[in-house]
């Protein structure tokens, strides 16, 4: 690689590349060749067809040959196209002559106010046909943007968009800029360009699908829930018109959980519904200890009711935990210490 | 021990109160739960789920030992002892009601799981029969002689044979003190050597073989042999009735924890006292009854999961007890758990807001699992 001399504002900590080396065209070029040609090598070794060899093909394959246990997936092995691993960077910003090609070179920030003169424009230009739509008596157009389902982008986002950086105060001024284009009534005119600059938000709660109740051969009407906590992993089948009495792999609560704290757990979905004596529930639960069979089969058993309760019981039954797995694993013992935190004893001597 | 006191604790929680003969209660929800016969030969099917009371005298004449203890903690704070009736115990009385006593005597095992109640079915039974006039031969808990013995006298009377003068001297004491005008009537048919000096002649009261025992801590499992094979063969004659009552009758026939001096463990027929208690139990005699108990709290090197008469008494206890009749105890019903949770309300036992309330008596059946002594351990704290 060889060092090139760029500016200052190139440098930014939001891109991969932090440290002082950037990469040239050619180098860029050259592993763009050499990707390429491997993912035709790659193709051949796991028997497929070069040419319709996708992404998710290359992913799947590294996946198979270098499996990695490791819990980041940043830190995995992967073979992507160089434009999505190396960093964007801005080109060289002069001529051979020293004189820069923007008109802004010298403001330091010449993206930043090239694109707040652009979206002024847009503004004036929003202006301009609102005042033609009054001079000519032609309704305005209100069409409300669902400015719930979006946000603007992120100062980060931002940065990586203009691949330079920019402050707090920058960006405040430009969401604002924004915000105030969008106000306008007749902003539709500009929507292409206002979509540039914001992105959708996924509701969370769409997401989840609740199952509907299933009905046995007796007609008793049942539902299934899997939990999982520290290695126990257990499915709860919850029946109604029940009188409370709960089986664990065939055992009864008070045989197979003999500690108090075991049964609260268990009991705690049912009593934040307050239905403690109307379901009976069968469950399974293997690996594990005593507190985490516990924990699982509480997940379990609270998914399981869902299917029984209204949407507002749900959403109190996120809110209150019952829906979450834990994800609180065993931490890793580390080389150079006793246990995942403990140090060794430290002798001054 | 524990569970057997506890299931005692909360049936006798279950007692009685004192609502003159009224059953049914005038519009007080508290009098659901009680009922005013404290004679156990009036308890019918009416009274299940009901709690009776037994006045303090009565409780310490007919109950030197043989309460569980946290029944006893129970009584002391209450003031009053108090035994649910139910159902196991009201098919026992009946039964006893029943029995043809020129016939040898019936041998009943009552087992159920742990901390349900089967202590407290013993103790009402003989509760039953003391007010009946039996002689009642209570041993309170039989691991008690097989296990954390400190002293070991080598028999004077039969080579191979173990005593134990502590847990024989404890035993004659209290056994002295339910039985007293029995003890006066009963005359000694034989002439018993204690030792080279010390002998009891024929036709004295019994009470001077126990004054005997007492006194002389070496001779004391002799005495309780000697006290044992009168009794079984007055009564075969019909004199009165007898009433052997033993708490944990697995013991007999399970293995100690005690150790010669040797270090070579010992089996319970070397022990004087357990080999007479199983001659006892033994159906070869008539007049009376024999009610036993299966427990696993106290038994030694048997899982905790065991409670049928086979797994607890093993083989060799089985065929030694083998006719009996089971009884098996099952944790509360509902309407049992209703009357004792009412009856914890009622003593202000349950002090926590939220146990007051519906829910927390839901909560409370489910936690327990309606079992007598979870139930009574759960209360305890709130």
């Amino acid at each position: 690689l060889r060092l090139i001399c760029t500016t200052a504002a190139v440098q930014r900590k939001n891109a991969g590349a932090s440290g002082p080396e950037k990469y040239t065209e050619a180098f860029i070029k050259k592993q763009i060749e050499e990707f390429n040609l491997g993912k035709r090598h790659l193709a051949n070794m796991m028997g497929e067809d070069p040419e319709t060899f996708t992404q998710e093909d290359i992913d799947r394959a590294i996946a198979y040959l270098f499996p990695s246990g490791l819990f980041d997936e940043r830190a995995r092995p992967v073979m992507k196209h160089p434009t999505e691993i190396f960093p964007e960077q801005r080109k060289i910003q002069w001529g051979e002559d020293g004189r820069p090609f923007h008109f802004l070179f010298y403001t330091g920030k010449q993206s930043y106010y090239s694109l707040m003169h652009e979206t002024y424009e847009k503004l004036l230009n929003v202006q301009k046909h609102q005042d033609q739509l009054i001079a000519q008596d032609l309704p305005l157009q209100k069409e409300k943007r669902n400015l719930a389902g979006s946000r603007w982008l992120t100062k980060i986002e931002l940065e990586e968009m203009l691949l330079e950086k920019v402050s707090d105060d920058d960006y405040s001024r430009f969401i604002q800029l924004l915000q105030k284009l969008v106000a306008l009534p007749c902003a539709d005119i500009e929507e292409k360009y206002i979509q540039k600059f914001s992105k959708e938000v996924p509701v969370q709660l769409q997401k989840v699908v609740i199952e509907p109740l299933q009905y046995d051969e007796r007609g008793v009407a049942f539902s299934t829930g899997e939990g999982r906590r520290k290695t126990a992993s257990a499915t709860a089948i919850v029946y109604d018109n029940g009188t409370g009495k709960i089986t664990v792999n065939g055992i009864d609560i008070l045989h197979y959980f003999p500690v108090l704290q075991d049964r609260e757990q268990l009991l705690f979905p049912f009593q934040f519904l307050g239905r403690i004596g109307k379901h009976d529930m069968v469950c399974t639960v293997s690996g594990g200890g005593r507190s985490s069979q516990a924990g699982a089969i509480r997940l379990a058993s609270a998914k399981a009711l869902r299917s029984f309760v209204t949407e507002k019981e749900v959403e109190f039954m996120r809110q209150a935990g019952l829906l979450t797995l834990d994800p609180r694993v065993k931490e890793r013992k580390k080389p150079g210490q006793e246990g995942p935190r403990r140090k060794f004893t430290w002798k001054k001597r | 021990q524990l569970d057997r006191g506890c299931a005692l604790h909360t049936a006798a929680r279950a007692g009685l109160s004192s609502v003159p003969s009224q059953d049914v209660p005038a519009g007080k929800p508290r009098a659901v739960f009680h009922t005013s016969e404290s004679d156990p030969a009036k308890h019918t099917e009416q009274h299940e789920g009901r709690l009776y009371n037994i006045p303090l005298e009565e409780v310490k004449a007919v109950f030197p030992h043989g309460l569980p203890r946290r029944f006893q903690q129970q009584i002391q704070t209450f003031n009053e002892a108090r035994v649910m009736v139910r159902k196991p115990a009201l098919e026992l009385l009946a039964y006893l009601k029943g029995s043809n006593f020129s016939h040898p005597a019936v041998r009943y095992v009552i087992y159920g799981e742990r901390g349900t109640g089967k202590t407290m079915t013993l103790c009402h039974v003989v509760h039953y029969c003391s007010r009946q006039g039996w002689l009642v031969l209570h041993i309170p808990d039989a691991h008690l002689w097989v296990k954390n013995c400190k002293e070991l006298l080598h028999s004077a009377y039969k080579k191979d044979r173990l005593d134990q003068p502590l847990q024989a001297s404890v035993w004659l004491k209290n056994f002295k003190s339910s039985n007293e005008r029995f003890l006066q009537e009963i005359k000694t048919q034989k002439k018993y050597m204690w030792g080279k000096h010390e002998s009891t002649e024929e036709g004295r009261p019994l009470g001077e073989v126990v004054e005997q025992g007492l006194a002389r801590a070496r001779s004391a499992s002799d005495a309780v042999g000697v006290v044992l094979r009168e009794l079984k063969q007055q009564s075969h004659r019909g004199s009165f009735r007898l009433l052997v009552a033993v708490d944990g009758v697995n013991a007999l026939w399970g293995r100690t924890t005690l150790s010669k001096e040797d270090k070579s463990p010992v089996s319970p027929e070397e022990l004087t006292l357990v080999h007479n208690l199983r001659k006892m139990v033994r159906n070869d005699w008539s007049g009376g009854a024999i009610v036993t108990t299966l427990s696993q709290t106290g038994s030694l090197f048997k899982p905790s999961s065991a409670y049928t008469p086979q797994e607890l008494l093993g083989k060799e206890g089985f065929d030694a007890l083998d006719p009996f009749v089971p009884i098996p105890v099952p944790n509360y019903s509902p309407r049992e758990f209703e009357s004792c949770y009412g009856y914890y309300l009622e003593r202000r036992w349950l002090q926590h807001e939220k146990a007051l309330t519906e829910d927390g008596k839901a909560e409370l059946q489910f936690l327990s699992g309606s079992n007598p002594r979870q139930l009574d351990r759960l209360a305890g704290p709130l």
